[in-house]
């Protein structure tokens, strides 16, 4: 095929255009996302949890449901959790320990696969939401979650916080405190455990070469929970 | 037979007619109380509110949820913080702004099925172009 | 052989009436504990954030399940030609129309947000198996109510065949997406299997039939019209296979499992200290749903004489009982054995991981699930008294008794 002078000058722009385009865009990601601007895919939200310093404290816990207005009636087996300390011990050699579980946050989502409304998605950003607006209520997706992450609102709700809201007949779950990160801040739970608890949780955007949570998962190793689920999950722990 | 269907249907329209006519009919239905206590505007002329404001939260709300586009001036919580009334702090109740409107044009609204009708602490109100009046 | 003749019942007897009392009732009990649930919300119920399918969705699967297998005595009149299940085909047509309703309404009842079912009707997330599942349900009452249009209007009988192979292919779709529904999960250690795709297609092939023949039974007693051996010989025998196939697949599926040293658990927990699950495993699913129904059907008679219709309205009946109880361990056991979330590890926290979570059903469960079975044979009973859906009679005279 013969390419003249003025065609090859002009694929060749285009092709160096298209090569920086996403460099330029990252360049761009690196400061905050402004309000009013929509959720990138090139950002990926992650968290990472070393469970080694874990300290069995509940401070994560009481700082999710306080933030994002979980109440419990007295009724554990109906009551939400959106996050829970899971405690562990090898079956073989008596070995514990302990550690948050909260919704995976997965790249493929068996939740999100399920929903027959296309309620419970995924954000561009990674972060696994339920749309309430489209939620029936039918709880397939409880039933599809590998994690046990999401619950099922089992009572009338009242008093719920300005950025949370949440109701009766629909399904809920760790949002990554979606209300906080669309402002710059981190979750609840990370934010309590560096503040009381022991220092365990990192928060960051998993495709940022930068950040902290990059370089710790670069540096040690790391797991998923059920990671023959090949789910690609975008919460990571180490020391499981 | 059809002798007597006209005359039921003219019955039916004379007693429907007269009743309409009557100027009580319309005391005997709350009219809504709307209050606005914040004296600035709201974020759109009150024409297009008024017609367009369920658009708005449609259109809005799928935005937000899925894009995560937050302007704050369109937000409900927005919407809630200046509209709640005085003293109670609700959008809803007996002279609520929204479920006031709501319950003489007979429309159910399930927003606040899951949204909080309360206002926000006035500390933490958004800004909005018109100022914090408060 | 002469024209089967269709007549419509004369639904004016007490008895009759009775029936449909006693079924409104049922119905009325189903709405109220629905609106009870919607009211007050699940936790009124015996549902939990661990098993959030209960009694409902066993009543509301086993009509689902059942109505595509109801069809089947109509698919083999038309797609596969028999001769002697012709008269029978508009009850089969019926049937799976009005169970599946009946079932549909109890799903739809026991949603979180039923006043949103306009959402779950106009927007579709086509990669989940439950979105098509209910593309399917919709598009199947329209296809069998194409089917049964053609088959009383003469004019379209000559088109009976094709509506039939049509409701045929769309109802092996339907429950295989039904299966689907829970072979899909890999959430659970119980499902996760694509063996539960024909499962429930050969548990819809036994279920259908047993209502189908209860039902048959009940009609022709209850309206005085005759019913021969010929016929209830055959779906005796049909009835049976099925039976056997549903036997089959149950143990294939646990003979694997058994051979996958993951799965053993799991097995441990359903085959022998599951509790309530174990003992509806083998003495509701197994023994009464599958071993007595065989004995009934099969154990040779004087030849001769004919068996007693006695023995096929048990079969029927026990199938049924051990259906339910199959759904109860599936859908219930399933999500009461703990999920596998740290393989190797004994795992305890306060959202009950780890441990087998506790169900007992409610009354608003088991009202709303009775409930929708009244709703299925109460359309039923109307239908049959509106339209000709039944032969005037299927005495061995008047059957095709040649025809295999």
């Amino acid at each position: 095929m013969s390419l003249d002078r003025r065609q090859f000058l002009a694929w060749g722009t285009a092709a160096a255009g298209a090569a920086l385009a996403p460099g330029l865009r990252l360049v761009e990601l690196a400061q905050a996302r402004s309000p009013q601007e929509a959720a990138s895919k090139l950002q990926r939200w992650g968290l990472l949890i070393d469970i080694t310093k874990c300290t069995d404290c509940d401070v994560c816990v009481s700082a999710c449901h306080e933030e994002n207005g979980v109440s419990g009636h007295g009724r554990p087996e109906t009551d939400a959790q959106w996050i829970r300390t899971v405690k562990l011990r090898d079956k073989r050699t008596g070995y514990a320990q302990s550690l948050p579980l909260m919704c995976q946050h997965c790249a493929h989502p068996p939740c999100v696969d399920v929903c027959p409304t296309g309620a419970s998605f995924k954000r561009d950003d990674g972060i696994v939401l339920v749309d309430k607006h489209s939620c029936i209520g039918c709880r397939y997706c409880v039933m599809a979650c590998p994690y046990g992450a999401r619950s099922f609102v089992h009572e009338t709700v009242s008093g719920q916080k300005a950025d949370v809201p949440r109701g009766k007949g629909t399904v809920e779950s760790c949002t990554l405190c979606v209300h906080r990160v669309d402002r710059g801040e981190t979750p609840a739970c990370v934010q309590a455990c560096n503040q009381d608890g022991g220092k365990a949780m990192v928060f960051g955007d998993l495709n940022d070469t930068s950040a902290e949570i990059h370089r710790r998962l670069r540096s040690a190793p790391s797991s998923q929970v059920r990671a023959d689920l090949a789910l690609n999950t975008g919460v990571r722990y180490q020391g499981l | 037979m059809m002798r007597i269907a006209a005359a039921v249907l003219a019955t039916v329209l004379s007693v429907a007619g007269y009743a309409d006519g009557q100027e009580n009919r319309a005391r005997r239905v709350a009219m809504p109380t709307v209050k606005i206590e914040n004296g600035d505007a709201c974020v759109a002329p009150t024409g297009e509110m008024r017609r367009d404001h369920m658009t708005f939260l449609l259109h809005q709300r799928d935005r937000t949820v899925h894009e995560g586009f937050r302007a704050p001036r369109f937000s409900l919580k927005n919407c809630v913080d200046c509209h709640a009334d005085r003293e109670t702090g609700s959008v809803l109740g007996k002279d609520g702004f929204c479920a006031s409107c709501h319950s003489y044009a007979s429309v159910k609204i399930d927003c606040f099925e899951c949204h909080t009708p309360l206002r926000k602490t006035a500390t933490a109100r958004s800004t909005s172009p018109a100022g914090n009046a408060r | 052989m002469a024209r089967t003749q269709y007549r419509e019942i004369d639904g004016r007897s007490g008895g009759f009436a009775a029936l449909l009392a006693v079924l409104g009732a049922l119905i009325l009990a189903g709405l109220g504990a629905a609106w009870t649930m919607e009211h007050h919300g699940h936790h009124i119920t015996g549902m939990s954030n661990r098993i959030v399918w209960g009694v409902p969705h066993v009543f509301a699967v086993f009509l689902i399940v059942a109505a595509s297998g109801a069809l089947n005595v109509a698919s083999i009149a038309s797609v596969f030609g028999r001769e002697l299940y012709k008269p029978l085909a508009r009850l089969s047509a019926l049937l799976a129309i009005t169970l599946l309703a009946g079932g549909l309404a109890v799903l739809v009842l026991d949603l979180g947000r039923p006043d949103r079912l306009i959402v779950a009707m106009t927007y579709y997330n086509f990669k989940s198996i439950f979105a098509w599942n209910i593309f399917l349900y919709i598009g199947f009452f329209a296809v069998v109510a194409l089917y049964l249009w053609t088959m009383f209007e003469r004019r379209m009988n000559g088109y009976t065949k094709r509506a039939g192979l049509l409701a045929f292919l769309w109802r092996l779709i339907l429950t295989t997406g039904t299966g689907s529904i829970f072979g899909f999960l890999v959430a659970r250690e119980a499902y996760n299997s694509a063996l539960l795709a024909p499962l429930f297609i050969v548990m819809s092939f036994a279920f259908g039939l047993a209502i189908f023949v209860l039902v048959l039974m009940a009609a022709f007693r209850w309206s005085g019209r005759a019913l021969g051996e010929v016929v209830l010989k055959r779906l005796a025998k049909l009835l049976g296979v099925f039976v056997a196939a549903v036997l089959y697949f149950v143990a294939v599926y646990h003979l694997t499992n058994l051979y996958i040293a993951r799965q053993h658990e799991v097995e441990r927990f359903i085959l022998l200290d599951g509790g309530v699950y174990t003992a509806l495993f083998w003495i509701g699913q197994v023994f009464i749903g599958g071993v007595v129904p065989l004995v009934l059907l099969f154990a040779p008679g004087t030849p001769g004489t004919p068996r007693a219709p006695g023995a096929l309205a048990a079969a029927a009946a026990c199938v049924i009982a051990g259906g339910l109880a199959q759904l109860y361990v599936l859908i219930i056991g399933g999500q009461a054995y703990p999920q596998l979330i740290f393989p190797g590890k004994e795992v305890s926290s306060s959202f009950f991981d780890g441990v087998v979570a506790s169900y007992a059903p409610s009354l608003p469960e088991a009202a709303l699930g009775a409930g929708g079975v009244a709703l299925a044979l109460a359309l039923t009973a109307v239908a049959l008294k509106l339209l000709p859906f039944l032969p005037r009679s299927l005495a061995d005279s008047d059957v095709e008794p040649s025809a295999t």
